[in-house]
C-alpha cells in the first residue's frame, strides 16, 4: 500500500515539499512528471510538510504532479548479475541490460564494529612502480588521488582497475564528462576487466541528486561482495563533485554553510563513505581509491583538507606523474618489510637521491656551476623520471626493484648510495 | 522511565522535534521508538511543549507520530570494577559485546551494559557499621588488574550517611548490594559496587584542587625537556593532517608515566583503533610488568559512527578518568581529536538554526572547550591522598591554519601547546613539534636554565638559517655558521626521536638530564675550526656520534663507549667551554 499525493506545495531547486502524513525520514518516493518518472528521497519532515530531493531535478516539476511514497529507503540490488553492468545513481541500468530488483540491500548502512576489523597487512599490487615500490597500496586502505583538473587521473584509475589484484572492481563516477565515461567503458572492456567490474556512473549532465547516491551505491555493493569473502577495490572519481553536490542541496535547503559554502557536516559525510574501507576479520575486504580534484591546486581547500584528515595518506598527481614527495601511503610500512629485503632500503635511498636531484636542478637553473656529483645526480634524476615515474611504466614490484638497482648502478658507485653493504653486495648489478 | 510521553513532530538529520506532555529536563535521555527499535537520544532544547532531541543513531525511518519515551536521567556512565581493558563506543557500550549481539555492523538500537553484570569480584570491606560517610568516600576495595579498585559511596548522594551494614569479604557482582547506608532521616539506601554518574557533570568529590606541579614524563625528550606536561595539567597538539598527531599520542599512551590511560578516539579513523587493539595486549606496562591493555580504556567513536555520540564520547571518557582519579590514581586522557567534537557541536548548532559564530561554530564553543579541559586537575581526596586527571587533546585545524576558532579557544585554556608544523613533518622530523611556536607553563625535567639555553640556541639557529636563504652560505660569517650548525645538531640528536626504536623512543628523565649536560658541554664550547667546510664536517661527525649514543642502552658498556667517542672527538676539535656553559653546568650540580 503506497500513498499517493497530487499536490506539490513548493519547488526550490531540486527540492520539493508535499503535505503528507506517516512518511518516514529518508523514505523514497516516485514522482511522475511530464518528462517521466523520477525517484525522490525524503530529507526533512516538519509536521505534515515533507521535503524531498528529486533525483531527476526540479526542472519541469509541476505542482499537480503525482508523488507516490514507496515505503522504503534507497536500496540496491545485489547479486552476481551485477558484474559487468553499468547503472546510474538511481540504480537503473545505463547499458542495455535488464533492470535488477532481487535481493535489494539498503545503502549507506551502519559502520563496521571496530572489533570486527583486522589490521591492514596485505599488499595490493598494481604494477605501477610509483605505487607498488614507493607508496604501496594496502588492502583495505582508503586513499585519495589529489589532482589538478586536466591531469590524467581517469587514465590512472582505468589502469589501476585493469591491473590491480582485486576480485571485484566497483567504479563510481560522479560528474564524469561523457567522453570520460566512454573511455572507462572502452578501456575496461578492451582490457578484459569488465568481467569483474560493476559501474555506477553519474555524468556531468545528469541531475545533481543522483551524484550524491553514487558513493553509497558503490560502497554498499562493495561491502556485500566483501562479506562474500572477496577483495573489492572501489574506484571513485571525482569526490569533489560529490562534495559540490552536497553543497548545492544544503544551500538550497537554507542550511548554514561553514567553510566556502560547504555544509558543516562535510567531514562526517566524507568520512562515512571513506570509512567503508575495511578488512573484515574472516571475510573479504574493501579498498577505496578516490580522485579528489583540488580547485586551484590548493590542498587547504575544504574538500582535500577534510579528505586528508580522513584517509590513510594520499597520492599526489602532478605534471602527469605521481609525485614522490607529496604522496604518502601511511600503511606502507605494514607491508613493505615483507616483500623483498631490499625494498625499504632501496626505496629510501632512491627517494633521497631524487630529492638531491631536485635541489641540484634548482641550483642549475639559477646558473651555478655543476660539480661531478651534480652531474651524476642530473643523470640519475632523468633516468628515474623516465624509467620509473612515467605513468605508462608497467612493471611488477620485483622488476621495478631490479630496475632501481640498475639505475643506481648506472649513475653511482656502491658507497655513494648510503645503502647498507650487505644489500649492495647482494643486489648490485654485476 | 518517567510518565512523560511524546510524539515526533519533525525530523531533520539527527535532530528530531517531539511534542510532549508532562515534564522534561534539559539533557535528559529519551528513546524514539521506530518499528519496535528504541533509539537513544538526548534533549538539547525545550520550547513550550516541543523538545528538540539529538538522536545518537541514524534517523532513517523515523516518522511523525512515532512514540518517544523519556528516561528521567541524563546520559550516564556506569562506574565500577571492570572498566579497565574495555573498548567502548561513545555511549559506553562495550564493542565486543555488540559484535556478539549484532555481528559485523553496529546495528542501531542495540545497547549493552557498560559493566559485565555476571562477573564476580572479590570485595573486601574497609568501613564498618556505624561509620559516618559522605559521597566519594570508600567502603571497600576490589582488586582490578594491577590496581586496588575502591568502592565508593555514590558521588551523587548529598549530605552525610551512616553505614548500617556492610557485606563480608567475598565475591559479588557489580549490581549486588554490598552495603546499606542510612541518610539523616533514617531512610535506607542500598549501595552496590557500581553506580551511574551523568557524564556532562564534573565529579567534584574532592577536598581541594591543587596546582599541578609534578611533571608527567612522556619519555619524549622534546616534550619533557622543553615543553613539559604536568600531572593534572592540560595540553593540546594542533597540526595539519599527516603531521603525526596520532602517532605522538600513540607513543605517549605507551610510555607516559601514569597509572591509567584513557584513549578517546573521537571522530577519527577506525584503523588506528584497530592498531591499538592489536598492539597493546602484546606490550607490557613498564610500571607493573603486566599487559598494557590492563591499564588502558579505549572509547572509540570513529568518524563514520553517528555524530551525536561523538560529542558524548569525550564526556564519557573524562568521566571514567575522574572516577579512577578518585582512587588516588594518575590518569591520562588522550582525546583525538577535539576538532571532530567541535564539528559535531557545529552540526547540531546548524540544525538548531542558532546564529552562527566564527566559521559557523556555535557561540558557546569556547565555554564548552574550557569546561572540558577544566575537568583535568590535581586534587586532594577525602582520605588525604592525591589523584590527577591530565588531558591531552589533538586539534585538527582546517588547512593547518592555527588561527581557526577551535585551536584558538583551546590555546586559551591549556597549560602547554605542542604545535606541529608541516615543514618539520615534511622533512620527516619526528616529533614534528615546532620548537619555535610551542610553549608550556609547567616545570620541565631538566634544569630550566638549560632548557632556556636550548631554546635560545634553536631560535638563533633558525634566524641564521633564514638569513642564509637570502645571502647564501658565502655571505654568512663563520661564527654565525657555527651557531647554525650547533642548532642543527641539537635538533637532530635531541629534539628528534625515533619512535620505532625501543631504546630511543623510551628516554627517561635520568637519561635526559645526563644527555642534556653532555650537550650543553659540547655545544656550549668553542672549537678550533678554520673554515665552513671543516666546521660542517666536524659537526656532522659530532651529530653521528650522538645519534649512535642515543641508540645504546642507558649506562651499558656500549653507552659508555659511545660517550667516550664523543669525548675523543671533543678533544680532537680542541673544545673549550664558554663561560655561559660553565655556569650552566655548575648550576646543575
Amino acid at each position: 500500500m503506497s500513498k499517493v499525493y497530487n499536490k506539490i506545495e513548493s519547488v526550490t531547486g531540486n527540492v520539493i515539499t508535499v503535505k503528507a502524513e506517516g512518511i518516514r525520514y529518508n523514505e523514497l518516493a516516485q514522482i511522475n512528471t511530464r518528462f517521466g518518472k523520477s525517484l525522490a528521497q525524503v530529507n526533512k519532515i516538519d509536521g505534515d510538510i515533507v521535503s524531498l530531493q528529486v533525483f531527476a531535478g526540479g526542472k519541469g516539476v509541476s505542482t499537480g504532479d503525482e508523488v507516490r511514497f514507496l515505503g522504503h529507503e534507497m536500496r540496491v540490488s545485489f547479486s552476481d548479475d551485477l558484474i559487468g553492468r553499468i547503472f546510474n545513481g538511481s540504480g537503473e541500468p545505463r547499458d542495455k541490460g535488464p533492470a535488477l530488483s532481487d535481493n535489494m540491500q539498503p545503502i549507506g548502512g551502519p559502520s563496521v564494529n571496530p572489533t570486527k576489523r583486522i589490521l591492514a597487512n596485505r599488499m595490493m599490487r598494481t604494477n605501477i612502480p610509483m605505487i607498488d615500490m614507493f607508496n604501496t597500496l594496502v588492502v583495505s586502505q582508503k586513499l585519495p588521488i589529489f589532482s589538478i583538473s586536466g591531469e590524467p587521473y581517469n587514465q590512472l584509475l582505468a589502469r589501476i582497475a585493469l591491473q590491480a589484484e582485486a576480485d571485484v572492481i566497483v567504479l563510481g563516477g560522479m560528474g564524469l564528462k561523457y567522453d570520460d565515461f566512454l573511455y572507462f567503458k572502452e578501456e575496461l572492456s578492451n582490457g578484459g576487466a569488465l568481467s569483474k567490474t560493476v559501474m555506477f556512473i553519474h555524468t556531468a549532465s545528469d541531475p545533481t541528486v543522483e551524484c550524491m547516491m553514487i558513493p553509497d551505491m558503490s560502497l554498499a555493493v562493495a561491502e556485500q561482495f566483501a562479506l562474500q569473502n572477496k577483495d573489492v577495490l572501489v574506484l571513485l572519481t571525482d569526490m569533489t563533485n560529490f562534495a559540490d553536490a552536497m553543497k548545492e542541496i544544503a544551500i538550497t535547503q537554507e542550511q548554514v554553510p561553514s567553510n566556502r559554502g560547504y555544509p558543516g557536516d562535510l567531514y562526517s559525510q566524507l568520512a562515512a563513505r571513506y570509512e567503508k574501507a575495511v578488512d573484515f576479520n574472516d571475510s573479504g575486504s574493501v579498498t577505496v581509491l578516490a580522485v579528489t580534484t583540488m580547485p586551484g591546486d590548493d590542498v587547504t581547500h575544504p574538500v582535500p583538507d577534510n579528505t586528508g584528515y580522513i584517509t590513510e595518506g594520499q597520492y599526489y598527481l602532478k605534471g602527469g606523474r605521481i609525485e614522490p614527495f607529496g604522496s604518502l601511503s601511511r600503511l606502507k610500512q605494514n607491508v613493505n618489510g615483507k616483500t623483498r629485503k631490499d625494498h625499504r632500503a632501496l626505496m629510501d635511498s632512491m627517494i633521497r637521491m631524487y630529492s638531491s636531484y631536485r635541489e641540484t636542478l634548482e641550483k642549475k637553473n639559477m646558473g651555478f656551476s655543476m660539480s661531478r656529483w651534480d652531474e651524476k645526480l642530473l643523470k640519475y634524476g632523468k633516468l628515474f623520471e623516465d624509467k620509473l615515474m612515467d605513468l605508462s611504466v608497467n612493471l611488477t614490484l620485483e622488476e621495478a626493484l631490479d630496475l632501481g638497482w640498475e639505475i643506481l648502478a648506472e649513475c653511482f658507485e656502491k658507497d655513494e648510495t648510503g645503502i647498507k653493504s650487505d644489500l649492495t653486495d647482494e643486489f648490485w648489478p654485476k | 522511565m518517567t510518565d512523560t510521553k511524546g510524539k515526533v513532530v519533525s525530523v531533520n538529520g539527527n535532530l528530531v522535534s517531539v511534542r510532549f506532555d508532562g515534564n522534561v529536563s534539559m539533557n535528559e535521555l529519551c528513546y524514539v521508538i521506530v518499528d519496535g527499535t528504541k533509539l537513544k537520544s538526548e534533549v538539547i532544547r525545550i520550547r513550550g511543549d516541543i523538545a528538540q532531541i539529538q538522536v545518537y543513531e541514524m534517523t532513517g525511518g523515523i516518522k511523525c507520530g512515532d512514540d518517544v519515551e523519556f528516561d528521567g536521567d541524563m546520559l550516564s556512565a556506569q562506574l565500577g570494577p571492570g572498566l579497565l581493558g574495555q573498548i567502548y563506543d561513545g555511549l559506553q557500550n562495550p564493542l565486543p559485546v555488540l559484535a556478539e549481539q549484532a555481528g559485523w555492523f553496529l546495528q542501531r538500537g542495540v545497547y549493552a551494559e557498560g559493566l559485565d553484570s555476571e562477573k564476580k569480584w572479590e570485595f573486601t570491606p574497609t568501613a564498618k557499621a556505624g561509620d559516618t560517610l559522605r559521597a566519594g568516600e570508600y567502603i571497600g576495595t576490589v582488586p582490578e588488574g594491577p590496581f586496588t579498585h575502591k568502592i565508593f559511596v555514590p558521588f551523587y548522594l548529598l549530605g552525610t550517611y551512616k553505614l548500617k551494614s556492610i557485606a563480608d569479604k567475598g565475591e559479588y557482582t557489580v549490581n549486588e548490594t554490598v552495603a546499606v547506608i542510612t541518610d539523616e532521616r533514617g531512610r535506607e539506601i542500598n549501595v552496590s559496587m557500581s553506580f551511574k554518574w551523568p557524564v556532562k557533570r564534573a565529579v567534584n568529590c574532592y577536598s581541594e584542587r591543587l596546582a599541578p606541579v609534578e611533571t608527567m614524563e612522556t619519555k619524549v625528550r622534546l616534550i619533557d625537556s622543553l615543553f613539559p606536561v604536568a600531572k593534572g595539567g592540560t595540553y593540546c597538539i594542533p597540526g595539519p593532517f599527516g603531521a603525526g598527531k596520532t602517532v605522538l599520542q600513540h607513543t605517549t599512551s605507551k610510555y607516559a608515566d601514569v597509572d591509567i590511560v584513557i584513549i578517546a578516539a573521537c571522530g577519527e579513523r577506525a584503523g588506528e583503533v584497530v592498531e591499538t587493539l592489536t598492539e597493546f595486549p602484546e606490550l607490557t606496562d613498564p610500571k607493573t610488568g603486566r599487559s598494557l591493555m590492563e591499564r588502558t580504556i579505549i572509547i572509540c567513536n570513529t568518524s563514520s559512527m553517528p555524530v551525536a555520540s561523538r560529542e558524548a564520547s569525550v564526556y564519557t571518557s573524562v568521566t571514567l578518568a575522574e572516577y579512577y582519579r578518585q582512587m588516588g590514581l594518575n590518569v591520562l586522557l588522550l582525546a583525538d581529536s577535539t576538532s571532530r567534537w567541535a564539528q559535531a557541536l557545529r552540526e547540531m548548532s546548524g540544525r538548531l538554526e542558532e546564529i552562527p559564530g566564527e566559521e559557523a561554530f556555535p557561540a558557546y564553543l569556547e565555554s564548552y572547550i574550557a569546561a572540558f579541559y577544566e575537568r583535568a586537575g590535581y586534587v586532594r581526596l577525602p582520605d588525604g591522598t592525591t589523584g590527577s586527571v591530565t588531558i591531552g587533546g589533538t586539534v585538527s585545524p582546517a588547512g593547518g591554519n592555527f588561527e581557526e576558532p577551535v585551536t584558538q579557544a583551546t590555546l586559551k585554556v591549556v597549560g602547554a601547546f605542542h604545535g606541529l608544523s608541516r615543514e618539520r613533518s615534511d622533512a620527516r622530523k619526528y616529533p614534528a613539534i615546532d620548537p619555535l611556536i610551542s610553549w608550556s607553563k609547567y616545570k620541565c625535567v631538566i634544569d630550566p636554565a638549560k632548557s632556556a639555553f636550548f631554546k635560545s640556541m634553536i631560535f638563533h639557529g633558525s634566524e641564521i638559517d633564514s638569513m642564509m636563504k637570502v645571502v647564501g652560505e658565502e655571505g654568512t660569517s663563520l661564527e654565525d655558521y657555527i651557531v647554525y650548525l650547533k642548532s642543527e645538531v641539537l635538533d637532530s640528536v635531541y629534539l628528534q626521536q625515533n619512535s620505532f626504536d625501543p631504546v630511543e623512543s623510551n628516554c627517561g628523565t635520568v637519561r635526559q638530564r645526563y644527555v642534556t649536560d653532555k650537550l650543553v658541554y659540547v655545544l656550549g664550547s668553542d672549537y678550533a675550526l678554520d673554515n665552513k667546510d671543516d666546521a660542517r664536517d666536524f659537526f656532522n661527525r659530532i651529530r653521528q656520534r650522538f645519534i649512535d649514543w642515543n641508540y645504546t642502552e642507558f649506562e651499558s658498556n656500549a653507552f659508555k663507549n659511545a660517550e667516550g667517542e664523543i669525548d675523543a672527538l671533543y678533544n680532537e676539535g680542541k673544545g673549550k667551554t664558554t663561560r655561559e656553559a660553565e655556569l650552566l653546568l655548575k648550576g646543575g650540580e
